[in-house]
C-alpha cells in the first residue's frame, strides 16, 4: 500500500504529463555551453506554435555524452531521438520535427557503445526526470523504498540488505558500506548522525556534482533509508561551494520532500523522523577527507585528525556518525528495492554492482558514465570513449586523481574493480578517469598532480606538508633541467616517507601518481635527469 | 558506575610491560624508559598527532601508528626502533629543518631545543633535500615576548596551551600547507591583541626558539614547564 503523499505526487506528476516531450539537459556542463538559451528558445518555440497541450518543454539532468553538448531528447511514449550541438537557431526546426521525420544532421546516435554498455542505477533518473520536481522523482517510483524501509522492514532488515548488496564506499576507499552502517547501528549514542561526503574535489572528476544536479531526491532517499538503518534524526549534506547548481538543486529538494512529509517529523505519517541540511565547503581539497569534513561541518578548521576514534563511533559533535559519499548514498533506494542479492549479481566477486566514471582528457567522448565493476578498461577508454580524437595511441589512463595512478596502455585490458586497480599501483577512487595519449610527459603529470596534494595538504602534519613540498621541488628541477644526481632517488624515498608517515588519506596517498609514473615511466624520469645540469648545488650543509 | 579500569600486559622492542587499557603506547614506553621521539606531543595539552615522530609497528597493523594516539591493548607487540622507523625519524626531522630558518648557532634556544636534541639523538647529521629558505618576519611588538617564525615547526603547542589552559585563544595557525602560520588574534601584531594575557604559558612550551621571552640572548632560553602537569592535575582533581 503506497502511502498518500506518494500517490498525491503522482497524481500530480501525470496531469503533468504531454505526449511529447522535449528533454533539455540542463547541468552544468551543458548550461556552460547555452543549454539555458536552448531551453528558453524551445519554450518559445512551443509557446509561439500554441502546442503546450501536446508538447512538454523538460529541464533534464545529464544526459552523459557533455562533449556534445548542449544535448537534447525529443520523445514521445514510443520512441526517443537525442541531439547533439544543439543551439537557439535548431530549436525552431527541432520543434517541428515532433510527429515528422527527426532532423538527421543533429542526430546523436544511441547504438554506440558509448550508451549501450552503460549499466545505470545511480544515473538511471539522470536527463530522465526535471531535478527540480519531485513529482517526477516519485513518478519513476521514487521514495518507495524509504516508504517500504520504514513502513515494512526493521532496521535490521535494511542493514542485512545493504550488506548483502556488497555495496562498497563510492568516495574512494572502498570500505564495506554494510559493515560501516553496521557499526553505526551498533552503537548505544541516542545521538547519531547522517552524513553525506559531496566534497569531491578531484581533478577532472564530476560525477557527484552530476548526480546532485540531475537526480537530489536519490541521495536524500538513500540518506533517509541510512537513518533509519542506524538510527539517526539528523542528517548534513556537505557540499563543496564551487557547485552552486548543486546546492541550489539539492536545496529545493529538501524543501519539496519537507513539504511532501518525506522529510521532517513524521515521514509519511510514520513514526520516523529525519530532517537533513546542507554545510557548504570553502575550497579546501582536505575537507573531503572525513574527519576534517565532520570538524569543518561543526565550525573548525577543516584538518584531520587520527583516526581511531572512527567517525562510526565518535564523529560530529562527538556522537557516532555515519559518513557515506553521494555515490553510494544513490545507491541505497536500489538496493532496498530489489533486495542486496539482486545488486550483487552485478559486478565481480569483490566489487559488487556499477561505478559512475567521469571520463575526460584525451578521448573523443567525454562524459559521465555508469558501468558495471569488472568492465575491462579498454572497453570503457577505446570503445565508449572512442580512443584518441586523432587516432593516436593512448598512453595511460589516470584514475584517482591525486590519490591514483597512472595505469599504462599494456594493463589496458585489466578489469575496472577496487582491487585490480590497486595491484597496479592506482586506485578505484570517485571516479575520475583521465585518458593520455603519446603527447603526455609523465613527469609533468606528476609534477601536476604533486602540485595539487601540495597546494591542498592542511598543514598539519610534517611529512605532507613538508614532503609534498619537497617533492614538487625534485619534480620541478627534473624538469626544468637542473637536477642534481642524488634527487631521483631522494624522490623514492620521500615517496615512501610520505605515503607512510602521513596522518591522513591525502598526505598517505599524495606520492602515488609519483610511485606509479616512476613504476612504468622510469625512463622519462631517467631523461629528465640526463638532461639536467645542476647550475646550483644542493645545499647539503648539515645541521647548522 | 565505570567499569574498573583493567590492567593489560604487551611487548614493546621485546619487552614484557604492563600498562593501564587506556594509557597510549606513549606513555607506556616513557614510563619504562623506552625512547620515542615527538615534538607536538606534551603532557597536558590534547593529543595532536601531527608531528609523526613517534610512529612505530603496531602488531596487526600494516600502517604505522602514532604511539600518542594509540590506545595499548593486550598482548600487543609494538617495535619502536626498526630501520624502517629510524629512517623515517631521520627523514621527518630532515623535513622539518629544510622549512625554516633553523640556523642553531644564532637562537636563543640552542642547548634547549628539543629539534636539536632530537636531530643528534636520531643521527641527523646532514639535510638531503633542499633547504626553502623562506622570507618571515619576527613579531617584536609584544613587550614580554617575541615571535619568531623562522624556528617554527607548527607543533601548535602554543595554540593547544593557550586555548585548552589559558582559556584566551590568542594563538591560532592561518594558510595551509606549507604557508601556514601560528597567528595571533586574526594576525594582528602580538602586542596589540586584545585576548592575549600576557600568561606567557606559549613561551614555555615552545619546543624550539621560535617564542622567547624578550631579553634573552643566544642559548639563554629556559623552559619552565612544570607548571602544565600540575595545573592539568589540580584542575582534574577539582572535576
Amino acid at each position: 500500500m503506497p502511502s498518500d503523499e506518494l500517490v498525491a505526487l503522482k497524481t500530480k506528476a501525470e496531469q503533468r504529463n504531454r505526449a511529447n516531450r522535449i528533454c533539455v539537459c540542463t547541468a552544468a556542463s551543458c548550461q556552460s555551453v547555452g543549454a539555458d538559451r536552448v531551453h528558453k528558445a524551445f519554450e518559445a518555440e512551443v509557446n509561439k506554435s500554441q502546442r503546450e497541450e501536446q508538447v512538454e518543454v523538460r529541464a533534464v539532468g545529464c544526459m552523459g555524452l557533455c562533449s556534445a553538448g548542449p544535448l537534447v531528447r525529443i520523445e514521445n511514449d514510443e520512441t526517443a531521438v537525442l541531439y547533439r550541438n544543439v543551439t537557439e537557431q535548431d530549436a525552431s526546426a527541432l520543434a517541428q520535427s515532433i510527429g515528422r521525420a527527426p532532423v538527421e544532421r543533429l542526430i546523436c546516435p544511441t547504438d554506440v557503445p558509448f550508451f549501450t554498455r552503460q549499466h545505470k542505477i545511480v544515473l538511471a533518473n539522470c536527463g530522465q526526470i526535471h531535478p527540480e520536481r519531485i513529482e517526477d522523482y516519485v513518478a519513476v517510483g521514487g521514495y518507495e523504498a524509504l516508504y517500504r524501509a520504514i513502513t515494512e522492514m526493521t532496521p535490521g532488515e535494511v542493514l542485512a540488505d545493504v550488506k548483502a548488496s556488497g555495496l562498497r564506499g563510492r568516495g574512494g576507499a572502498g570500505y564495506p558500506t554494510g559493515l560501516k552502517w553496521q557499526t553505526v547501528a551498533k552503537s548505544p549514542d541516542p545521538v547519531k548522525y547522517v552524513v553525506c561526503n559531496a566534497d569531491e574535489g578531484d581533478p577532472g572528476a564530476f560525477m557527484d556534482r552530476s548526480v546532485l544536479e540531475s537526480d537530489p531526491h536519490r541521495v536524500l532517499e538513500g540518506m533517509a533509508i541510512a537513518a533509519y538503518a542506524v538510527g539517526a534524526n539528523l542528517g548534513y549534506v556537505y557540499v563543496r561551494a564551487e557547485y552552486p547548481l548543486a546546492i541550489s538543486r539539492l536545496r529545493l529538494a529538501i524543501r519539496q520532500a519537507k513539504a511532501a512529509n518525506l522529510l521532517g517529523q513524521n515521514v509519511a505519517g510514520t513514526r520516523f523522523e529525519f530532517s537533513v541540511d546542507i554545510r557548504l565547503g570553502a575550497g579546501a581539497f582536505v575537507c573531503g577527507e572525513e574527519t576534517a569534513l565532520l570538524l569543518s561541518i561543526e565550525g573548525r578548521r577543516g584538518q584531520p585528525r587520527p583516526r581511531p576514534p572512527y567517525p562510526a563511533e565518535r564523529g560530529l559533535f562527538g556522537r557516532a556518525t555515519l559518513i557515506n559519499n553521494v555515490e553510494t548514498y544513490a545507491n541505497i533506494a536500489t538496493i532496498v528495492d530489489r533486495g542486496g542479492a539482486s545488486y550483487a549479481s552485478i559486478g565481480t566477486e569483490r566489487s559488487k554492482g556499477t561505478k559512475v566514471f567521469a571520463l575526460a582528457g584525451q578521448v573523443k567522448n567525454t562524459g559521465l558514465i555508469e558501468v558495471p565493476m569488472g568492465i575491462s578498461l579498454r572497453e570503457i577508454v577505446e570503445d565508449m570513449g572512442g580512443g584518441v580524437p586523432a587516432g593516436g595511441r593512448i598512453k595511460a589512463v589516470q584514475t584517482g586523481g591525486p590519490s591514483g595512478g597512472c595505469i599504462p596502455n599494456e594493463h589496458l585490458d585489466m578489469p575496472v574493480d577496487y582491487d585490480s586497480l590497486q595491484q597496479v599501483g592506482s586506485i578505484m577512487g570517485s571516479g575520475g578517469m583521465i585518458v593520455m595519449d603519446e603527447s603526455s610527459n609523465m613527469v609533468e603529470v606528476a609534477r601536476y598532480f604533486m602540485e595539487f596534494s601540495m597546494s591542498e595538504s592542511c598543514g598539519k602534519c610534517v611529512p605532507c606538508r613538508v614532503g609534498t613540498y619537497q617533492m614538487h621541488q625534485i619534480l620541478s628541477r627534473m624538469l626544468s633541467g637542473c637536477a642534481g644526481p642524488g634527487d631521483l632517488s631522494m624522490l623514492e624515498e620521500l615517496t615512501r616517507a610520505v605515503g607512510e608517515t602521513s596522518l591522513c588519506g591525502l598526505g598517505q596517498s599524495a606520492p602515488n601518481p609519483i610511485k606509479s609514473t616512476l613504476r612504468y615511466y622510469r625512463s622519462e624520469y631517467e631523461e629528465a635527469l640526463r638532461k639536467s645540469r645542476p647550475s646550483m648545488p644542493l645545499a647539503e650543509e648539515g645541521v647548522r | 558506575m565505570t567499569s574498573p579500569t583493567r590492567v593489560v600486559t604487551l611487548r614493546i622492542d621485546d619487552r614484557e610491560v604492563s600498562a593501564r587499557e587506556d594509557e597510549t603506547i606513549l606513555q607506556v614506553a616513557r614510563d619504562n624508559e623506552i625512547f620515542i621521539p615527538t615534538l607536538c606531543c606534551l603532557e597536558g595539552l590534547s593529543t595532536w598527532g601531527a608531528c609523526r615522530l613517534c610512529l612505530v609497528e603496531v602488531s596487526g597493523s600494516n600502517k604505522l601508528l602514532a604511539a600518542c594516539a594509540t590506545r595499548v591493548a593486550q598482548d600487543l607487540e609494538v617495535k619502536t626502533n626498526t630501520p624502517r622507523i629510524l629512517a623515517y625519524r631521520r627523514t621527518i626531522l630532515e623535513l622539518l629543518f629544510s622549512e625554516r630558518n633553523h640556523v642553531c648557532s644564532v637562537c636563543v634556544a640552542n642547548g634547549e631545543c628539543e629539534l636539536q636534541n632530537l636531530a643528534q639523538r636520531c643521527g641527523v647529521d646532514h639535510i638531503r633535500v633542499s633547504y626553502r629558505y623562506p622570507e618571515l618576519s619576527l613579531d617584536l611588538s609584544n613587550d614580554l615576548f617575541r615571535l619568531d617564525p623562522n624556528r617554527c615547526i607548527l607543533c601548535t603547542r602554543c595554540v593547544r596551551v593557550c586555548d585548552e589552559i589559558e582559556g584566551a585563544h590568542t594563538w591560532d595557525v592561518m594558510g595551509r600547507g606549507i604557508d601556514c602560520q601560528v597567528i595571533t588574534d586574526l594576525k594582528a601584531p602580538w602586542g596589540e591583541s586584545k585576548s592575549c594575557t600576557s600568561c606567557g604559558k606559549c613561551v614555555h612550551v615552545c619546543p624550539t626558539g621560535a617564542l622567547s621571552q624578550r631579553g634573552t640572548a643566544i642559548a639563554e632560553v629556559h623552559h619552565h614547564r612544570d607548571f602544565l602537569p600540575y595545573l592539568t592535575q589540580m584542575r582534574g582533581e577539582r572535576d
